[in-house]
């Protein structure tokens, strides 16, 4: 057999491997059959990666392929195939780990014939190719599902509104196109208009256009929307608020106000010893009617699930409540920091309890009201940043890296589609880029498109016998 | 009282287009089989459209010649018009559409049964499936015969549990008036399959001296037709024409006035009928501000009166259906002889079957065609032709027989009616296949011709034939790659084509890639020393002319290749293997898919959940192999 010597993966995956932060470095990891080959595209060196050996480091610049411009000066370092973590070729690109130069790299690559990796992919791979001991598949299986259910609810997040409404416009248009064409394709004597290829571009013009716009706005600082968000969580009235506005105060970060997007929560921007958060108040101020309670759980469990961070604040000065042993097991398992607020009031915690959930590191006394604690509360959160244990504040950033990276090549689909019909190449060949485009976009709304094509059919055509 | 009828090695039940074709394959392969079917004068019937292939059905039928079926090959001989259709669009989707002699069909196909070798003809009514350790056995008949076998084919059409309606008139039917078959609807529902009720309709047929051709338009067949078979080379049938006329405002009135009559919107049709064949009061009331629709008139025979009126499919009262009929131009005054009417009838939910058609729950029992969901001819045969060769090789111990998505349209099909089931009548669109340039109608049998060998049902002779036109079409590329031409030489070819001039030197496949310029015309300029037919300089343009988008798209099977191989152990305990979502768990423990490409494709089984399964399968690949 073939598969013995040989990866079964035949494309080539990106991802940021480091936790996206404003210091450091941050490295980039490639992997697969064209890992050197496509890497080497963008990389301006007075080495051609091509012919490298094996496990050498490269200075160099990344550049645009168009413009030749030098973007980032970065380390490459090139682990051929099978010496290297997955077994396949793979390439690191260590640059300055700011957001910006970070992103930059990335939206090179996946513009080349790379894709991004799923949650785990890499794990996943070096698994299946034989790099890592059978003692481990439960462990693979674990970080697959959990990174997974991760993405998707972070991927979710990310669509809502305008975005979505406008990337659902266009599909639309494309699928009523395509069920055109596929009628004339399919019932050739119905007496359906036949479709032109001046048609064809026209609509393919169109939704380039629509797409040129999207890529604009997301071209404009959206940077800060991807800090690591952070979920502040608690019961009413022990001091969520505050300490958001105790955090935002000290540090509030340039915000950049995304329009068209609607929020439930309140949201600060803030940077933490340059690491950029997203802080959720889950709740707000409206908790304080009862009413309202209920809600402002319906709330906090909705945050929590999408949250790379949890701060769970507890009124030191009361016992510990149903509601909130009912959430420490909730939560059990993710990134959190406990703060014990309140201190100054005469303490009824049992921390014996608190203990069996949470190491004393990640306890941290505060009374938000005398200002006292929040350096420890810093530093809690920079060292789990720094270790590495936050790691999902890349997933919201690269997957707005995924959604640019689908829009262009939707909008590259249909140029193709545009370029054939003005050649008058048959429709049912242009049919193929316009359904391509048609799925890259319903893909950055994480939508397989399944029958829906079908559906269109008969929805949009009186068709029988 | 029951007596022993025989012992066979298969049995096929019905004798419809997916029974005939089973049969053949089944035979033909070696095993002693016998068709049982209520009517033996309904062999190969066709109840609606006399009329065989179009797009994607087209390209079926030639998927059936090539692996050595029957349906090309009887067509080709009882047509009386062919017609290429979609000529206009790319090679892709070239189908071809043959009007049949009805009549002359059935005949020819029967014929063809009673000279096979291995097979039985038997007219009898099955009411019941022998099962014996929880494994298919054989059948018993009304009439109490007991026929053993160790793979049996239920090929029942529309007949179980079939129900004619049309209007307030409702009884117990097959199609056209046949005989129902009840008995084995229960007895199915008995041994645990969940069975699902469909519907289907056809419309009236009408007397031709009654017609006035004049007002509608002729639509004459091909001058130089092709044909189905790669086998038939030449034929002398005459051809007759089509005449399309439209409904009018009149039809549409007295349609709408009788509303209240009509079954489908009484309540008295329970199935769910095919959204792509609605009943002309479907397309009526759906699509209320389209002010006429097509009917096209068709014989049903060379020897007959009888015309189909296509695009009427109705089941309204036969008052009403006259009424219709004769408010459309060019039937004023016509004779209805045969009304339309909706059938019922009980359809196995396909997702109880493996990809080789067999049964999940009951070893050794088949079913295929309209049995399994399916409506068309085609479809029906098919699914015939690969569970008859499925039987076959399962009473000879030997491996089954699935089709890839890549490698058919008989793939998609199956692909698509046992991982994801389906709501209504199944029917086939070139729209349903991901690789539509790769399935052509030009290349069924290099697709196919391999394995129809492979199998047995392709004569030495006939692949002899197959592997030369394959070497000569590969060697004539390879001769167009190596010829260099000079801009002197080639440029007044371009320029009377056309194209424009070349200003480096260049070779005869980069210039027949040019849309403007044809294999005619390379020939020309430079003649193949090849002796290529016409399938083969077809083959050459075509291959050449899309070489880009061809190889986009096998890159792409190549990936489903690799997923179609990573098979899934039949003994798999899903529920043992931690980390798969919920959902998926219970999809993959009802569809339990063969491969991992299969299960990539069940609703409900995310992507991750494919990574998760495909770890497991390594864990469990990997400690059966350190087991030993």
């Amino acid at each position: 057999m073939k598969e013995v010597n040989e990866s079964m993966f035949s494309d080539t995956i990106a991802a940021i491997s480091t936790a996206v932060g404003e210091g450091g470095i941050a490295i980039i990891r490639v992997s697969g059959p064209d890992a050197v080959q496509e890497v080497e595209r963008i990389f301006n060196s007075k080495n051609k990666l091509t012919q490298v050996a094996s496990h050498t480091v490269h200075y160099g610049h990344i550049v645009d392929p168009e413009t030749r411009e030098n973007l980032e000066e970065v380390l490459v370092t090139v682990m051929r195939a099978p010496r290297s973590f997955t077994t396949e070729d793979v390439v690191e690109i260590s640059a300055h780990g700011g957001v910006i130069s970070v992103k930059r790299v990335m939206d090179l690559l996946l513009q080349l014939n790379i894709r991004l990796a799923e949650p785990g992919e890499f794990t996943k791979r070096a698994f299946l190719n034989g790099r890592i001991d059978l003692s481990q598949a439960e462990g693979v299986i674990d970080l697959i599902r959990s990174k997974s259910d991760r993405a998707f609810s972070v991927a979710l997040k990310q669509v809502e509104g305008s975005l979505s409404r406008k990337i659902n416009e266009l599909r639309h248009i494309l699928v009523e196109t395509l069920a055109h064409i596929e009628v004339n394709i399919d019932y050739p004597e119905h007496d359906v208009e036949s479709l032109t290829s001046a048609f064809i571009r026209e609509k393919s013009k169109l939704v380039m256009d629509e797409i040129d716009k999207l890529l604009k706005t997301a071209q404009e600082g959206k940077i800060l929307r991807e800090g690591i968000t952070t979920a502040i969580v608690g019961r009413p009235n022990v001091g969520k608020s505050s300490l958001l506005n105790t955090l935002a105060q000290d540090n509030r970060a340039i915000v950049t106000d995304i329009p068209g997007t609607t929020r439930d929560v309140i949201e600060e921007f803030v940077t933490i010893n340059n690491i950029p958060l997203k802080l959720l108040d889950t709740a707000g101020i409206r908790e304080t009617m009862d009413v309202v309670e209920q809600i402002g759980v319906e709330r906090s469990k909705h945050a929590v699930s999408e949250a790379d961070l949890i701060l769970l604040v507890l009124n030191a000065s009361e016992p510990l409540h149903q509601d909130e042993l009912e959430l420490m097991e909730q939560i059990r398992g993710r990134q959190c920091i406990v703060i014990m607020n309140k201190m100054d009031l005469p303490s009824q915690l049992d921390l014996d309890i608190l203990h069996r959930y949470y190491p004393d590191e990640l306890i941290v006394p505060m009374s938000v009201k005398a200002e006292e604690g929040i350096d420890r509360l810093e530093e809690a959160i920079s060292n789990l940043f720094f270790s590495g244990q936050i790691e999902g504040g890349d997933l919201t950033y690269v997957s707005n890296v995924r959604h640019i990276a689908l829009l262009k090549k939707s909008k590259q689909s249909l140029q193709d589609a545009y370029d054939a019909a003005e050649q008058f190449i048959p429709i049912d060949m242009i049919q193929i880029d316009v359904r391509l485009a048609w799925e890259q976009l319903s893909e950055i709304l994480g939508e397989a498109v399944g029958d829906s094509l079908i559906d269109q059919i008969f929805s949009q055509f009186c068709l029988g016998k | 009282m029951s007596y022993m009828g025989g012992t066979y090695d298969v049995i096929v039940v019905g004798a419809g287009h997916a029974g005939c074709e089973a049969a053949l394959a089944s035979a033909r392969m070696g095993a002693e089989t016998l068709m049982v079917t209520i009517n033996l004068d309904m062999v190969a019937f066709m109840p609606c459209n006399p009329s065989i292939g179009g797009p994607a059905k087209g390209h079926v039928v030639r998927e059936i010649d090539a692996l050595g079926g029957e349906m090309g090959r009887n067509i080709d001989k009882t047509f009386i018009q062919m017609r290429m259709l979609n000529t206009g669009k790319g090679p892709a989707v070239h189908a071809l559409r043959a009007q049949a002699d009805k009549f002359l069909y059935q005949h020819t196909m029967k014929e063809m049964l009673e000279k096979e070798d291995k097979l039985t003809l038997r007219q009898g009514m099955v009411d019941e499936i022998i099962v014996e350790d929880g494994v298919c056995v054989g059948i018993v008949t009304q009439t109490g015969a007991e026929y053993r076998a160790k793979a049996v084919v239920l090929t029942t059409g529309t007949y179980l549990r079939g129900k004619i309606i049309m209007g307030e008139l409702t009884y117990e039917s097959g199609p056209n008036n046949q005989q129902p078959s009840v008995k084995l609807a229960q007895n199915l529902r008995e041994l645990g399959f969940d069975l699902v009720r469909f519907k289907t309709g056809t419309p009236p047929r009408v007397h031709k001296d009654t017609i006035d051709f004049s007002k509608t338009e002729i639509q004459p067949g091909d001058e130089h037709p092709k044909f189905f078979s790669y086998e038939t080379k030449s034929s002398d049938n005459e051809q007759l024409p089509c005449w399309l006329t439209y409904t009018s405002i009149d039809t549409h009135q007295i349609i709408n006035d009788n509303l209240h009559r009509a079954p489908m919107f009484s309540g008295i049709i329970e199935g769910t009928g095919p959204r792509y064949c609605p009943s002309i009061e479907d397309k009526i009331v759906r699509f209320a501000d389209k002010p006429k629709h097509q009917i096209f008139l068709e014989p049903e025979g060379k020897d007959t009166k009888e015309y189909y009126v296509q695009g009427l499919s109705t089941s309204m009262p036969e008052d009403v259906q006259i009424k219709m009929l004769r408010s459309i131009p060019g039937l004023e005054k016509v004779e209805m002889m045969r009304n339309g009417y909706a059938i019922e009838y009980d359809a196995m939910v396909p997702t109880q079957l493996w990809p080789s058609l067999e049964t999940k729950k009951l070893p050794g029992l088949f079913t295929a065609g309209q049995i399994n969901g399916t409506s068309g001819y085609e479809e029906a045969a098919a699914q015939g032709i690969m569970a008859g060769i499925n039987a076959a090789r399962k009473v000879q111990n030997k491996e089954m027989v699935v089709l890839d998505r890549s490698q058919g349209y008989i793939g998609v099909l199956i692909d698509d009616l046992v991982t994801k089931g389906t709501n209504e009548p199944y029917r086939l669109l070139t729209s349903r296949a991901e690789y539509r340039l790769l399935l052509r109608h030009d290349n069924a049998d290099l697709r196919l011709t391999e394995i129809g060998h492979d199998i047995g049902l392709i004569s030495e002779e006939r692949y002899a034939k197959f592997v030369l036109k394959k070497q000569l079409v590969e060697q004539e590329i390879e001769r167009l790659r190596q010829a260099k031409v000079k801009p002197v030489e080639i440029n007044p070819m371009l320029e009377a084509a056309g194209s424009a001039p070349i200003v480096d030197g260049s070779n005869l496949l980069t210039i027949l890639r040019r849309p403007e310029v044809t294999f005619a015309m390379v020939d020309a300029f430079s003649p193949s020393p090849y002796d290529l037919d016409e399938d083969m300089r077809e083959q050459v343009e075509i291959q050449i002319k899309y070489a880009g988008y061809i190889e986009k798209q096998l890159g792409h099977v190549e990936k489903l290749q690799k997923m179609e191989k990573k098979r899934i152990p039949e003994d798999i305990v899903y529920d043992g293997i931690n980390g798969l979502a919920m959902e998926a768990r219970q999809k993959l423990n009802k569809i339990r898919p063969i491969s991992i490409g299969q299960a990539s494709r069940i609703a409900g089984v995310t992507p991750a959940d494919i990574s998760i399964l495909l770890v497991y399968l390594e864990h469990y690949n990997r400690v059966t192999a350190a087991k030993g």
